[in-house]
Formats: structure tokens, C-alpha cells, sequence
């Protein structure tokens, strides 16, 4: 079986699909640690504490990622372990004894997956590479992966396979592990290679253990558009849908954000920007993934009282090593000045001259944060359980829509807030026990003192519930007799007390429960706004975030041409009212003429037109013509305009405007 | 029947045997045998042979090659995505591996011709050579010089050696401008139903009668003769539902005699079949799983085509529906859809007669860049910066096939696209953002 140590080396695809090395990982070149400090620290804020900012940001995100990795196994677990069922099956035309009727009768197939992984590309190579690992791990060792971009149409690189596949022929009887190719991006390869290598591969299948997993990004009948019947009935094709990458987020901000555990936050703008990124953009988690920790960098780099952004005992020591320095810029936090102004005068004088003092006040401050955090999500949840489920969803479908909702002002202030808790007081009783029972669950765990006592009152509460079914029976029992005449009576009664508004003892109770919840969400769900020294967990520069993100290369470059000044910040260069200095740069002056123009611009008038505005100083006429026309040829590199045949010496804009 | 494959030159006990093998077609294994002649006459430099798939091409060839014992040398042309490796199986097969590791790195035909002839001379041929060429319709894309050479390598290597082509494509279609050696033409054509009835009824399942079996095939060949004529697809459908069409028998409720009620037992099951297995909808182990379950479970297992929904972010929806617009509506009546206060068009000015016949019908046209962008700005709701994820988008639609890029694709200042997405697709798609596409398309108006 030549073949099959050909395999372990490297496994050959035809036609373009370079040689593959399981082993060999593409090696990232990454800053090493020392590389990356320095940058870090290099134009750092307040560069006193920079080191241990970037000390405590790296073990940070070393959690964090850790998590994420294990949540991302866990959320692939199930669907992994079918895709590793299937591939150890035996496959069926291999593997049957030659004297069964139907195995010989059947035309052999190639047992195929269709892997189905939706849209967000970027997120799949993390799938692919722990499957495969899986799969050499127990099933095979002849894993090979391919994509589409290494497999190029008509490429010629052509690898003597054949004969080494005809060497393979002979080999002994026992099982073998199956070999897996692994298509990555199916929709991406060119058909006819796709074709063609399948068609080769069912030469080859009766002799040979083949399987194929495709990677489909769409919906699994591209297969039929990119395969004709005549080879889509070479393969055996099981379908395997995995996670949508919707709840893949949910899950993912689940156990990084809504979480007392990290102590990193995300103010709700900068949340908004990177759900709004993913939602309309990519769908990318792992994309997300990198906002997040872009946002956890700039925190640490920007803010430096980020050093109390830690565990809370590391935190209270490092509240002790604040220099002055550090703490004027606490007192000017406005999360702090607002807590300051709330004090008696004594206390105000103290927090602003003495350093011991705001120090202790600090560690105190510190420690409420940490139970605010404590507090809040297990509420939040509780509420999201409860409002989730009204029609219409007044409070968001997503416990994010809630929580950027309860980020940025008091939620209950939201007119939302007030429809759902008009909705919540006409809950049908199963209803409201079964999300009060819900809510139960969620506080269970929580170990806070205050939410032990929220848990006891709400099975207080939940007990009195039950305790109406004892009241509310023996009444049911005096009505087993009825005739017309008693109907009629009760019916009149119950008309009377409708009308004199006289509650049952279930809708006394559930008010008291909504008014509890209300009471739970005032006290707890507070934005963290207006806790003294959330700055220093919080992050907060959306546009930054965004800019980094979501680049804008076209108004990049208007800018650029428009005012020089924003990127090159030279003095001569600055200029008001949307005038360009005859400073700038040729190209800048030429773009503004053109503004001025029509759809087809004359080569000579704009060249004149520069003339008269612009003095080129000690510039011969050549000189001019050159420089002109090499900012004419940027500006047609950039895309704002093309030469024409439609006119002589003229050429086409682009862009609108103008006249 | 036997009396057809018949030569001097073979004894009659070993073409009867070859003949047994070759069921149906021994007219044709008749005419290719006279045409061979005998092992050392000299025979024709090329045939070519073509039928449909399943037609029994190869297998006629190869039974007549191997129960002969002629030498011989096969290659699929699908393989060889290089002369290189279709000139190194030739050798190889017909002169050994010494011969094959002559060839220089990357070899021309001369070079082949030049190695054939040195192998020749070591030892000329006793009997006449053959080189089996499958999938031949793939030569017309090789070199544009191998096919007219192969058609004549019995004169330029000076060898008895006879080229065989085989193809589903009539030779009229390979023929190059440049004439050529034009070869023996030998069609096979397509089974009859009682041919097909005859070779499939001959593997009968061990544990029946034959008579049984071949009941059976009559019933299989009654639902899919109509759709489908390849021998393979149908040995491979009967094997896959035997076992359902023996249930009642296994049972002890049908005699093997009741042929009728054993119809009705599988008749609907073979129509279902057509719907799902045959069109690969659902594969053939799946089927097999179903025919174990419930008859109310099966509706659990939805073909590959029921999952046609895709989930899309946000803006990508809006760039394809915009793409959708560009592709089936006129240019000129972008105005009357996407400017608000568009002034009043006069309805009979607007709908020119030409364009009467449905864009839909025509399929979708190319559109430019700045279209597509402008059609997206005035759909989307909301103020959307052109940002550099919004311009990948369009590229990841090009890559996920619902995008199609039209020209050649290194173009930079002003591609082109095609929308490749069906109306039910976009319809679907548009109803998750609340757009009513319908309403912006030129052919419902």
C-alpha cells in the first residue's frame, strides 16, 4: 500500500491541488512577546503603569480565549462526533463480504457529508481543523484538506498519482482506514476540477477506502448545481446541518459578556457596533471574537487606570500602587465627580486633597463594582426570561437587544419597559409560574447574598401561587350542580364583580409578583453609568472601534484629497471653507479642479485651470505638463476617472456631482 | 447467436464463451472481431466507438481483449490531465515500466514516437497491439496535434498497433479543421427494454427464482424505463429495493405466483423512489434506512433540495435583491422604481413592445458596479457608509455562486455581474428584510 504512507506524507489531489501537509500547520508569524510589549507600551497613556496594563490585558485575554476555544469545541461536539460516526462506518460498498447479493449489485458510490456551515466563511477553518484533527486522531490518518484557491482551474501541475495509485491495487484483505478528503469551500471550486477528480476518484473506490467531506457555505443543493446527475450519482451524500451562527453569537456573549467573570466591559455603543458589524456585515464569530479583543486592547492601552481592571484582589493591591498622578485622574473620572458631589462637604474636601483617603474610598468603590456586576446579570437574565416570551417582544427577542437596552439608560424608563410590564400583568397563570420557576433556576446558582434573599422571597412568592390552587378548589366543588337558572345567576355575579373591579386572589398576586420583578429590575438593573469608577472596567470609544473595523477607504480618500491637512498635519496645508492650499499635493489640486467640471473633462482647460489658480513656483512648462499629468494618471488609478473615446483630449468622470 | 462472433482464427469453444459474457451486443462484437481479424494480421490503425453511457463500450472491448488474450494498453482519458501520464500508460502497459521510465521530463509526442519505435525494435510485434483510449471526447482538449497522431500511430511508429476511441460523442464533433485520418465508425445503440429486460433479469438473487426476479425487473423497467436507460442505474436501483419487493414474501403473505398483488406492493415505492433516490435527493443508504422504518417516519428524511434556505447577513440581502433588480430590469426604468418624485411617465411610453417578452424568460443580464451600488443605496433603509465590508460582500456573494462575475476576472475599474439566484429564492430572501420585491420588478408591473 504505497499509497497509503503517500498519504501520510502528503496527500495528492489533482490538477492544481498542491501537495498537502497534514502535519505541517501553516506557521503564523506572530509577534513574540517581548516584540509585543514594546509596541504596547510605545505611545501608551500615561506610561507609568504601562507594564503591568499590559501584563494584566495578556493573562486577560488568555482567559478569555481559553474559554472561547472550549466553548467552541463544545458548541462543534455534536456535530463533530456524527461526522466521526460517519466517517468510521464501513462503508457500505468497501467494506461487504463479496457474497453479498445487494453490496455486489449496487453500483459503488463514494460515501460523501455535505457539511452544511453557512455563510460566515472566516469561522469555518476553525471546524475544519479540529475535524480533521478528530478524524486522524480515531478514525484515519489519511486526512487531506483542500481549497478551493490551491486547486486552480486549468493549472497544470501534475503529480505522477496515477501510477501511485495503480501500486495500491494490491493490497491485503484486512480493513483499512478510509481516506478523507476534505473540501473546504465547495462552492468555490471550479466544476469541471471537481467533476473531473470525482469521476477519477470512482475509478478508484472499490479498491480504494475514499470519502468525501464537502464544506458548503449556501444550501446543500449546490451540489446539484454544480454536479451533474451523471456524477452526483457517483457519491453517497448525507447531509449535516450545523450550529446557525446567530446562536453561535448568543453563545458567545453568553460566556464572555454577560458574565460577573471577566472583569472587561463593553460600553453598550461599542457592543452595538460589533453585533451590528456581525449581524449586517459578516456573520463572522470569530470576527467578533477579534473586535472584542481590539476593543479589550485599546482599553488597556488608552485608559490607565485600566490597571484596577482585574481580579478584585489584585485590583484592591493595585489601588494601594496608584501614583498621584493616577488618582487626579480618578477624581476627574465623571463617574467619580458625580459620587464626590453626593457626599457631605467634609467627605468632598477629603476625596479631593487626601490621597490615603481616596485610596481606601477606591478599594470600596471597587468592591461595589464587583457586586453591581454580581448583581446585575442574574436579573438581567430573570427579566429577559420573563419578557422573552410577550408577544412582539417589547424588550428584544436577544438577551443582548436587553442588555445594550439596560447598558444606556435606566431600562426603566423605556416605554417598552412599561408596555412589557402591562403585558407581564396579564400573563395567563401557567405562564407566569412557569417563567417564575425559570427564573428560580437562573438565581440557584448565584452565590450573592442579596440574590440568595431575591431567590427566597421569589419561592415565597412562588409557593403562594400554588397555595391559590387549595383556595380556589373547594369553591369549584360547590358548583358541580348547575342548571340554567344557577348559570345564570353565577354569570350576573361574575359580570357585577367585573364591574366593581374586584380582583381574584390570583391577579392580586400576580401584581405583587410584577411589582416584585419591577422592584428587582430599579434596584439592580441600574446602567453602569451611574456607578462610580465604571470607567475603569468599561470601554467605551465606539468610532475607534468602528474605524479599525469598518474601514471606509472611499471616504478615506476623499478625505485625503479634500483636506490634505487631516492625514499629512502640516501647517502650510491648512486651509478653511473647503479650499485647498496651493501647497497640497499636485494630485489634491487636480482633484478639486475636476470637481468643478463636467461628465467629460478637457485634458487642456484643466491644465490651464491649474495654471491660473496655482503659482507652480520655478516650474518649467514640462515640468508642469509631467507633474499634471502624473496626477491625472493617480487620480484615474483611484477610480475617479477613465479616459474616452467619445471626444478627443477628454476624459470621463466617474463620480457624480458638479454640474 | 453464436453463430455471429465467429473467426477463423479463434477456436468456436472460446468466442462462444466470449459471446456468453457479451449479452445483446454480439452484433456489434462481431463486426469489431472481423474488423481485429486475427491476432497477427495487421488491422485497421483506429476505430472509433460510440453509444450512450452503459451502452457496453468498454465492456465489449475489454471482454473481447482480455478473453483473447490480446496485448493491450487502456487509459482513461480523464486521468491523464497531461500527455505525459497518457504516453507513460501506454508504454507501461504495453512495453513495461523500463520503457515508461524512458520518457524525458516532459514529453513531446515525438519523443513518445521515438520510444515507442526503439521499444518496437526490441521487440516487434507478434500479435497486434492495442491502445484502449476511454472518455476519448477529453483528447480535444490536449494538444491539437495528439489526436490526428494517435488516429494514425500504426504509420508513424511502423508497428501493428490499432488506436481504439471511445466516446458518447459522435465523431462528427472531434473531426479538427485541419482534416485528419478519418477512423473506423462503430456505434452502439442504446438497449432496447428487452435487452435491458434480458441482462438484468440475468443476476437473479441466489435466495429466489429466477422467474421471480425477472418479474421483478419487468415491474422496475415498467416505472423507470421512461426516465432512465443506463444499465448501472438501473442494476443499481434494483438491487437497492429488492428487498422491499421481497417483504411480502418473506411475510408468508404473497405466494411468488401472485405476481399482481406483489405489483401493487411495490409499485408506489418504485415511483417514490424516482422522486428521491434516482435524483439523489436522498442517498442510497438513506433509503435503504427508510425502507426499514415506519411507513409514517419517512417523512422526517427532506431530499438535499428542501434545504434551499440560506441565511444571510443583513446588507448582503439587500446587495443581492439589488443585484436581482439590476439583473431583470431595463436600465432605463431604474428612474420610475428608485427616484421618488420621478415626474409622471406616461405607462404606454414606459412599456416599450420589445421588451413586452418577460426578462424572466431571458435570463438575468449583466450589470455594472455603480449600478448595483445605486439600486442598493435607495433599497436599504437606512444611511449605509460605503465601508470596505460592504464591497467584500459583493465578493463573497461572487464566491458563495449567488453572484456571478461576468468578463474576465482580473478586471479592476468596472466589474460586471449577473445575479444567479432563482425568483423563489429572492422572494424568500426578501420577505425576511419586509421588501416586496414584486413591486420593484418591471415584469410583474
Amino acid at each position: 500500500a504505497k499509497l497509503f504512507t503517500y498519504t501520510q506524507v502528503g496527500f495528492i489531489s489533482w490538477q492544481g491541488c498542491f501537495v498537502f501537509k497534514p502535519s505541517a500547520k501553516k506557521k503564523k508569524r506572530t509577534l513574540d512577546v517581548g516584540e509585543s510589549r514594546d509596541y504596547f507600551i510605545d505611545g501608551c497613556e500615561g506610561s507609568g503603569n504601562s507594564e503591568l496594563r499590559f501584563k494584566l490585558c495578556q493573562s486577560l485575554w488568555d482567559k478569555m480565549k481559553t474559554e472561547t476555544e472550549v466553548l467552541q469545541d463544545e458548541l462543534n461536539r455534536k456535530i463533530l462526533d456524527r461526522l466521526l460516526e460517519f466517517a468510521g462506518r464501513p462503508s457500505s460498498t468497501f467494506q461487504h463480504g463479496a457474497d453479498d447479493w445487494a453490496a455486489r449489485m449496487r453500483a459503488s458510490e463514494i460515501p460523501t457529508a455535505a457539511l452544511v456551515l453557512g455563510v460566515n466563511v472566516p469561522d469555518h477553518d476553525m471546524t475544519f481543523q479540529s475535524l480533521s484533527d478528530l478524524l486522524r486522531q480515531s478514525v484515519t490518518p489519511h486526512v487531506a484538506s483542500v481549497q478551493a484557491k490551491e486547486c486552480g482551474g486549468e493549472g497544470l501541475s501534475n503529480n505522477g498519482t496515477p501510477n501511485k495509485k495503480r501500486s495500491s491495487h494490491v493490497r491485503d484483505e484486512q480493513p483499512q482506514p478510509p481516506v478523507v478528503i476534505i473540501f473546504k469551500d465547495l462552492e468555490a471550486f471550479n466544476p469541471r476540477v471537481l467533476q473531473d477528480f470525482i469521476l477519477i476518484c470512482s475509478r478508484y473506490v472499490e479498491h480504494l477506502p475514499l470519502m468525501f467531506i464537502f464544506g458548503i457555505a449556501t444550501s446543500p443543493s449546490t451540489i446539484q448545481h454544480i454536479l451533474p446527475h451523471s456524477v452526483s450519482s457517483l457519491l453517497c451524500i448525507e447531509l449535516f446541518q450545523s450550529l446557525s451562527c446567530t446562536q453561535h453569537l448568543s453563545t458567545v456573549i453568553d460566556k464572555l459578556i454577560l458574565t460577573p467573570q471577566f472583569p472587561f466591559k463593553l460600553s453598550g455603543k461599542v457592543l452595538q457596533v460589533l453585533v451590528g458589524i456581525f449581524l449586517y456585515h459578516d456573520f463572522s464569530v470569530r470576527n467578533f471574537i477579534k473586535g472584542l479583543q481590539l476593543s479589550l486592547l485599546e482599553h488597556f492601552h488608552s485608559q490607565p487606570l485600566s490597571v484596577l481592571c482585574c481580579r478584585k484582589k489584585e485590583a484592591l493591591a493595585n489601588v494601594l500602587q496608584l501614583s498621584h498622578q493616577d488618582l487626579e485622574s480618578v477624581r476627574q473620572l465623571p463617574s467619580f465627580r458625580r459620587y464626590v458631589e453626593r457626599q457631605e462637604p467634609q467627605e468632598q474636601v477629603n476625596l479631593l486633597t487626601d490621597d490615603t483617603h481616596i485610596k481606601g474610598v477606591c478599594q470600596k468603590l471597587i468592591k461595589g463594582l464587583r457586586k453591581y456586576h454580581k448583581n446585575f446579570y442574574p436579573i438581567l437574565r430573570c427579566l429577559h426570561t420573563l419578557t422573552s416570551s410577550l408577544p412582539k417582544y417589547p424588550l428584544g427577542k436577544q438577551i443582548r437587544e436587553l442588555y445594550i437596552l439596560c447598558l444606556e439608560k435606566n431600562v426603566w424608563e423605556n416605554e417598552e419597559y412599561q408596555s412589557a410590564m402591562q403585558l407581564l400583568r396579564m400573563l395567563a397563570r401557567d405562564e407566569l409560574v412557569a417563567s417564575l420557576q425559570t427564573c428560580a433556576e437562573i438565581l440557584k446558582p448565584v452565590k450573592a447574598k442579596k440574590m440568595r434573599n431575591v431567590l427566597d422571597q421569589l419561592e415565597d412568592l412562588l409557593a403562594k401561587f400554588k397555595q391559590l390552587d387549595k383556595i380556589t378548589s373547594p369553591e369549584k366543588g360547590l358548583q358541580k350542580k348547575t342548571d340554567l337558572f344557577q348559570l345564570q345567576k353565577t354569570l350576573l355575579e361574575m359580570k357585577e364583580s367585573r364591574r366593581s373591579k374586584k380582583m381574584s386572589p390570583f391577579e392580586i398576586l400576580r401584581n405583587e409578583a410584577v411589582d416584585f420583578i419591577d422592584s428587582l429590575v430599579r434596584c439592580y438593573l441600574a446602567p453602569p453609568e451611574s456607578q462610580p469608577l465604571n470607567e475603569v472596567c468599561y470601554y467605551s470609544s465606539s468610532a475607534v472601534v468602528r474605524r479599525h473595523l469598518n474601514a471606509t477607504p472611499r471616504t478615506s480618500i476623499q478625505t485625503a484629497l479634500s483636506n490634505p491637512y487631516h492625514y499629512l498635519q502640516n501647517d502650510t496645508l491648512r486651509s478653511e471653507d473647503g479650499t485647498v492650499s496651493n501647497a497640497a499635493p499636485d494630485i489634491c489640486i487636480v482633484h478639486k479642479l475636476h470637481l468643478e467640471c463636467g461628465r467629460l473633462i478637457n485634458l487642456y482647460d484643466w491644465l490651464e485651470g491649474g495654471h491660473l489658480e496655482i503659482e507652480y513656483v520655478q516650474t518649467t512648462c514640462a515640468r508642469k505638463i509631467a507633474r499634471f499629468i502624473q496626477a491625472v494618471s493617480e487620480l484615474e488609478f483611484l477610480g475617479f476617472i477613465k479616459s474616452t473615446k467619445q471626444k478627443t483630449d477628454h476624459v470621463a468622470r466617474l463620480t457624480w456631482g458638479g454640474c | 447467436m453464436a453463430a455471429l462472433l465467429q473467426h477463423p482464427c479463434y477456436e468456436e469453444e472460446r468466442l462462444r464463451r466470449v459471446a456468453d459474457k457479451l449479452p445483446c451486443r454480439e452484433v456489434q462484437a462481431g463486426t469489431l472481431l472481423s474488423v481485429m481479424g486475427g491476432p497477427e494480421q495487421h488491422s485497421f490503425p483506429s476505430i472509433f466507438i460510440y453509444g450512450h453511457r452503459a451502452s457496453g463500450k468498454s465492456h465489449v472491448i475489454h471482454m473481447l481483449l482480455r478473453e483473447l488474450e490480446l496485448p493491450h494498453a487502456t487509459v482513461s482519458c480523464v486521468e491523464c490531465v497531461s500527455v505525459a501520464l497518457l504516453f507513460e500508460q501506454v508504454l507501461l502497459s504495453l512495453f513495461g515500466c523500463d520503457a515508461a521510465s524512458l520518457l524525458p521530463r516532459s514529453p513531446s509526442l515525438s519523443d513518445f514516437v521515438r520510444i515507442y519505435r526503439q521499444q518496437c525494435s526490441h521487440s516487434p510485434a507478434v500479435q497486434t497491439r492495442y491502445i484502449v483510449m476511454e472518455k476519448a471526447e477529453l483528447l480535444r482538449d490536449m494538444d491539437a496535434n495528439l489526436l490526428p497522431a494517435l488516429l494514425r500511430l500504426q504509420e508513424l511508429v511502423q508497428d501493428n498497433v490499432t488506436v481504439i476511441l471511445l466516446s458518447e460523442i459522435v465523431w462528427d464533433k472531434f473531426r479538427p479543421n485541419t482534416g485528419c485520418f478519418e477512423p473506423l465508425q462503430l456505434h452502439f445503440p442504446d438497449y432496447s427494454k428487452g435487452e435491458l429486460q434480458q441482462i438484468l433479469a440475468q443476476d437473479s438473487h441466489p435466495s429466489y427464482s429466477a422467474e421471480l426476479y425477472s418479474s421483478y425487473i419487468n415491474i422496475l423497467l415498467g416505472v423507470f424505463y421512461s426516465v432512465c436507460r443506463d444499465l448501472r442505474e438501473l442494476r443499481h436501483l434494483a438491487a437497492l429495493n429488492f428487498s422491499k419487493f421481497c417483504e411480502p414474501l418473506e411475510e408468508g403473505k404473497v405466494k411468488e405466483s401472485d405476481t399482481h398483488k406483489l405489483w401493487r406492493n411495490i409499485e408506489p415505492h418504485l415511483k417514490k423512489a424516482m422522486q428521491t433516490v434516482y435524483l439523489r435527493e436522498v442517498s442510497s443508504v438513506q433509503w435503504e434506512q427508510l425502507q426499514q422504518m415506519e411507513e409514517k417516519d419517512t417523512g422526517a428524511v427532506r431530499g438535499l433540495s428542501a434545504h434551499a434556505h440560506v441565511e444571510l447577513p443583513y446588507y448582503s440581502k439587500f446587495l443581492l435583491i439589488a443585484a436581482y433588480l439590476a439583473s431583470y430590469n431595463p436600465a432605463r426604468t431604474d428612474k420610475r422604481f428608485f427616484v421618488k418624485h420621478h415626474g409622471k411617465v406616461r405607462k404606454t411610453n414606459f412599456l416599450k413592445k420589445h421588451e413586452k417578452t418577460s426578462n424572466h424568460l431571458l435570463g438575468p443580464k449583466p450589470f455594472p458596479l455603480d449600478r448595483l451600488l445605486a439600486i442598493f443605496y435607495s433599497v436599504v433603509d437606512s444611511r449605509v457608509a460605503p465601508t470596505a465590508s460592504i464591497f467584500s460582500q459583493i465578493s463573497s456573494l461572487v464566491t458563495l455562486q449567488l453572484l456571478a462575475q461576468v468578463g474576465h476576472d482580473d478586471q479592476i475599474d468596472a466589474p460586471k455581474y449577473k445575479c444567479a439566484v432563482s425568483l423563489d429564492f429572492i422572494r424568500a430572501i426578501s420577505r425576511t428584510v419586509n421588501f416586496d420585491i414584486v413591486k420593484y420588478l418591471y415584469d410583474f408591473l
